[in-house]
């Protein structure tokens, strides 16, 4: 007798659980309010903790965060009959999970009926999301993803849009300074490089390794290190060893910053000393001061650039923190891109993207336009000059500062 | 009589599931394969380490494998068959690391099994940048998340049967004893090592499958996305939260739980670990046998019976 009505229990739970689950997926559909508009949803899901925080929080967040801002305090999104609508934020934190980005995007779309979503931070997180904006509708303006694979994304999702450049334009560049340091006898032709064993460091090395043969440069002394190395004073040692005059380490932001101690310790001070991720952080060129000068890595900005320049003012002075040289500016100009958009075509989705696509638009980068989805004004190279991480390459780009070679010895404190 | 009636009802449910995704909208459905999913997970590790209490934190290392799996081979098998190889190659890691660790107990072997996901996941790195150069992998499979859902609610039924199933058999019996008291198990005439092996192996198995069926919702996957510890973690807890050594418990902590995470995500982005960690430390606290367990022995207790204490998984 009592077996039995251990099993009714049971058996009532197992089935309450599951009509309430079943109804709850089913109920959780929201009933949206068909009133006039007073507002426009602008969603994102983003990392707030976990292993991504970091960029995210650097690179993108903050980002968001004063365009909000900007655009609120000026009344709010303007649409093509000239009212203007404030920016309402839903913000969710992915965890850096793959899986929770994919739900929080499908929450966003389905659930807040975002009208328009930007973008998480990562290669990786932009790719897992693609399917679903691209399901939806939504324009989706990649940032920070490098990838050599925009062209075939682009062909396969029609509204994405990827504005990084990939691993291959990048090393491209440095083999381009480095040939052309060559034939001026500056330095000697061989490299030392060394890569993070890690998305972006595989990326960029595999890019390298052809670019430089071809360019004639020799790569004399190869190594990757998996990510968490602390301690790089072999591989410095040994490059040092090796007679190469240029060091390249394609590195993400906590090597970076050891490895320029590091290779001060070591007095080790190559004529080309190119950097990873991290190079382009306004702290590093606070810590290294007049060291830091000549240092090269990727990105960069135009010192002349006036409006750049009162953005990263504005930047600071709102989020408390400077912009960092490479992701931040293309971040904030994205969002302008949008609201331009917006602007002309109002809160149609379809319509947003096509302009995106086709349009011209104004930003803290100048003027700034989409070539087959993709965003090609970039600074492929960048160098510490005076204080700032100015852009080299392209060279012929307009607002190129000149590379300053070779780089001096370090300076000690 | 009751056998027929509770066969029923699992084909009313597991019907009543395989109906969702008509009724529910894709929102719906996604929460239905993150369920799904963490459900199977729950269960198929309650298989092994609810009557062993051998508590493994290797879940996410054949999760990983299956959707490493899928990521690999995506262009070159046909969809079908890359399950199989997937489930194959779990199966082989499995009888590997089973063969050469279950002699290991305790905490020693929650050590070895949260390494072991680590080693797996710096082996593919290593493979990926030494010998084929590129660190992401990208899927492309026409695979719908409605296929998604229904692949996953296949695998869940299959997993409930074997593990009632198992419950009912001699295996199951052996379990149990290897559990209370693996000296007298020995005594008994049981062998330990091929019935444990057989368990990690069938419940690795399902988990690789999980990863496998997954993958795909990611387009691109690399190992830090692949192998994300916090898998092991949640799929622990959700098995412990019901109550590992019961046949529903899994479930009766998987969906509440993820219904929580949900909750808590959507509502309290920046509160959501903090939230978390209160609830893992009360879980342990409050019910350290589950809430199947704690329900009952309330139960009990209200009708005056005498109380049974079954020794929780973690002592």
């Amino acid at each position: 007798m009592k077996s039995f009505q251990r099993r009714r229990v049971l058996r009532t739970m197992a089935l309450a659980t599951t009509v309430l689950a079943t109804g709850l997926m089913t109920g959780f559909a929201g009933t949206a309010a068909a009133q006039e508009r007073k507002s426009v949803k602008i969603g994102y899901a983003i990392s707030k903790t976990g292993g991504n925080a970091g960029g995210a929080g650097i690179t993108t967040l903050p980002n968001y965060q004063l365009w909000v801002k900007d655009v609120n305090d000026a009344g709010g999104l303007e649409l093509p009959d000239g009212k203007k609508l404030p920016i309402e934020v839903i913000e969710y934190d992915d965890r850096s999970s793959a899986e929770e980005v994919v739900r929080a995007v499908e929450r966003l779309a389905t659930q807040d009926k975002a009208d328009f979503i930007l973008v998480p931070w990562g290669t990786g997180f932009n790719l897992a999301v693609a399917p679903l904006f691209d399901r939806y509708g939504y324009p989706q303006l990649a940032v920070s993803a490098v990838t050599d694979k925009a062209p075939d994304f682009v062909k396969r999702w029609k509204k994405s849009f990827w504005m990084l450049g990939g691993g291959h334009d990048y090393a491209r560049a440095l083999a381009a300074i480095l040939a052309d340091a060559k034939k001026a006898g500056m330095v000697n032709g061989k490299v030392a490089m060394i890569s993070i064993a890690d998305g972006f460091g595989i990326d960029l090395v595999t890019a390298a390794r052809p670019a430089f043969k071809e360019a004639g440069i020799e790569v004399i002394y190869d190594k990757t290190y998996p990510g968490g190395t602390s301690d790089f004073s072999p591989m410095i040692n040994e490059a040092k060893a090796s007679g190469a005059d240029a060091f390249v380490a394609f590195s993400y932001p906590p090597e970076t910053f050891a490895l320029t101690q590091q290779a001060q310790v070591a007095s080790f001070s190559p004529k080309v000393l190119y950097l990873g991720v991290g190079t382009g952080f306004p702290v590093y060129g606070k810590n290294n001061g007049e060291n830091a000068t000549g240092i090269m890595s990727l990105g960069g900005i135009d010192p002349n650039n006036k409006m750049n320049a009162d953005y990263r003012k504005r930047h600071e002075a709102v989020t408390g923190v400077a912009p960092d040289y490479w992701g931040s500016v293309i971040t904030y100009a994205s969002l302008q891109m949008l609201q331009e958009a917006i602007k002309r075509k109002g809160l149609d989705k379809a319509a947003v993207s096509a302009e995106l696509a086709s349009g011209t638009f104004q930003t803290v980068l100048g003027e700034t336009k989409f070539e087959d989805n993709q965003l090609r004004q970039l600074w492929w190279t960048g160098q510490w000059q005076n204080g700032q991480f100015v852009g080299v390459m392209p060279a012929d780009r307009p607002g190129a500062s000149k590379v300053v070679l070779p780089r001096g010895e370090w300076k000690k404190k | 009589m009751s056998r027929i009636l509770s066969s029923a009802l699992f084909i009313v449910i597991v019907a009543a599931l395989a109906c969702v995704p008509f009724v529910a909208d894709s929102y719906g459905v996604t929460l239905g394969i993150g369920m799904l999913g963490y459900v199977t997970l729950a269960t198929a590790w309650a298989l092994f380490s609810g009557p062993t209490r051998y508590v493994s934190l290797a879940t996410v290392a054949f999760f990983g494998i299956g959707a490493y799996t899928v990521a690999v081979f995506s262009e070159t098998i046909p969809y079908p068959l890359l399950l199989v190889t997937a489930g194959a190659i779990g199966l082989a890691v499995a009888l590997v690391v089973g063969l050469s660790t279950l002699r290991l107990a305790g905490v020693y072997f929650v050590i070895f099994t949260f390494g072991l996901a680590e080693l797996v996941r710096q082996l593919v790195t290593w493979y990926e940048v030494n010998v084929t150069g590129t660190l992401g992998r990208y899927i492309f499979l026409p695979v719908t998340p409605e296929g998604i859902y229904w692949q996953l609610l296949g695998l869940a039924a299959i997993t409930f049967l074997i593990s009632w199933w198992i419950g009912r058999s001699r295996i199951g019996l052996a379990l149990k004893v290897i559990g209370d008291d693996e000296i007298v198990a020995a005594h008994c005439g049981i062998d330990i090592a091929r019935v444990k092996l057989a368990l990690f192996a069938i419940s690795s198995v399902i988990i690789t499958l999980v990863g496998a069926i997954q993958a795909p919702r990611w387009t691109y996957v690399e190992p830090t996305i692949a192998f994300n510890p916090t898998i092991s973690f949640l799929t622990l807890i959700m098995a412990l939260l019901g109550g590992a050594h019961r046949l529903t418990g899994p479930l009766l902590g998987a969906v509440p739980l993820f219904l929580l995470f949900e909750w808590l995500s959507a509502n309290f982005p920046n509160h959501y670990s903090i939230i978390l960690g209160l609830i893992f430390i009360a879980i342990v606290f409050i019910l350290p046998r589950g809430v199947l367990a704690f329900a009952e022995e309330n139960w009990r207790r209200w009708r005056k019976t005498e109380i049974k204490n079954l020794p929780a998984v973690a002592e």
